[in-house]
């Protein structure tokens, strides 16, 4: 499934974690977001992994206590899957230069 | 080395939490997981502070991997259970800093942090206090540690595995994709270097896969298991655990880690680089 990108989307408020100073969003591709579970909460500790177009792992981070998570990428389809105690998630996206927001919803199997 | 001695399944960790004479060290990077919540009793290791000179561009040396155990409590006859976050990255890094100083007895938590919290095991925000021991680190063990020229000199040689992703290998990517990519080295790979990302050799809970499944991949891979290997990556962490299943799941010779690994190579004056999905010519 591919989600379309929330910030060009619906413009949902920014919830994402404070990037640092030094990135450079004229170089990077920010991928940032939020894991939730179909009612709308927020699942902390979850750990979301990026996988490049070919399926093959790129990165892992765990979740903020607020959901959130963050990857610095490429421009390109990346795919994001979530494990957490509350179910598993999975996403296709296709994200640009600069910062990508993206809403990923876990469920239990 | 084989499965049964270098690794303990996190059942086995949840009933030896309080057994004696075995002591749990969380290894992260980002030691706020700890102090967020650990394993029960286990003490923590911070991979930058504790592990690396404060001053000169290397790990620390014996006197100060001694004074460090002791200052956690760990004695030489303790059974260390390594485990972390990032899929027991730093943990691995750490398990081969405990063989290269000669402790004995030290295993890896299977599937590490990740796989404690998918199984809704325990965390304990208490630290504990351990008293103090009189740690007695060996000499370093630099049959498991391989340097820049060692390296250079292995191009066409000996196997050269990158564990990086494909992304990185290439040159696509200078960092993993968690971090920022401004770096100052230059991207790619070193010639010849065969492509196995240290995920290949994890299932998705963070765990081992089987040694069957493992000696498939390197061999489809193309390692040549009469030759010496050298395992890199960016800073050594994913390296080690490739490291950890070469040498001691599948059990297999000669493996060294090359902890420079691509911040040092990706910066000398002069050595080769090869670009793209493929290996490259010596």
């Amino acid at each position: 499934m591919t989600s379309p990108n929330i910030a060009a989307g619906c413009a949902a408020p920014d919830q994402s974690a404070p990037l640092p100073a030094s990135v450079d969003l004229e170089k990077e591709t920010v991928i940032t977001g939020f894991v939730n579970t179909a009612d709308g909460e927020a699942v902390g500790g979850a750990y979301v992994r990026l996988l490049d177009s070919s399926g093959e792992f790129t990165a892992e981070v765990v979740t903020s206590p607020e959901g959130v998570f963050r990857f610095f990428a490429a421009p390109g389809s990346w795919t994001l899957r979530a494990l957490s105690r509350a179910g598993n998630g999975e996403l296709t996206v296709d994200v640009t230069r600069g910062v990508n927001e993206v809403a990923l919803s876990v469920a239990a199997a | 080395m084989s499965r049964d001695t270098a690794l303990v399944s996190a059942d086995w960790a949840e009933k030896n939490l309080d057994a004696p004479g075995v002591v749990f060290v969380e290894v992260d990077e980002d030691t706020t997981a700890y102090d967020g919540g650990h394993i029960p009793g286990a003490v923590k290791i911070d991979w930058k502070q504790d592990l690396q000179d404060p001053v000169r561009r290397d790990f620390v040396n014996q006197e100060q991997f001694s004074a460090l155990l002791s200052e956690r409590g760990i004695g030489n006859d303790d059974k260390v259970v390594l485990y972390g976050g990032n899929n027991n990255w730093f943990a691995a890094y750490a398990y081969w800093y405990f063989k290269l100083y000669g402790h004995r007895d030290v295993v890896l938590l299977d599937g590490g942090r990740k796989k404690w919290e998918l199984d809704a095991r325990p965390y304990s925000k208490d630290v504990p206090s351990r008293a103090k021991t009189s740690y007695t680190a060996s000499a370093p063990d630099l049959s498991i540690r391989a340097f820049r020229d060692e390296v250079v000199q292995a191009i066409g040689v000996k196997n050269l595995v990158d564990v990086r992703s494909p992304d990185e290998f290439a040159g696509r990517l200078l960092a993993p994709a968690h971090l920022p990519q401004e770096q100052s080295q230059r991207a790619g790979h070193i010639p010849t270097a065969i492509s196995v990302p240290w995920s290949k050799a994890a299932n998705e809970d963070g765990t081992f896969k089987s040694d069957d499944e493992l000696g498939k991949i390197y061999g489809e891979a193309g390692l040549d298991g009469s030759k010496d290997t050298i395992a890199y990556c960016r800073i050594g962490e994913r390296s080690s655990h490739t490291w950890f299943v070469l040498k001691e799941l599948l059990g297999q010779q000669n493996v060294k880690n090359y902890d420079g690994s691509w911040t040092e190579y990706g910066s000398l004056i002069g050595v080769p680089i090869a670009l793209g999905d493929e290996p490259g010519k010596a």
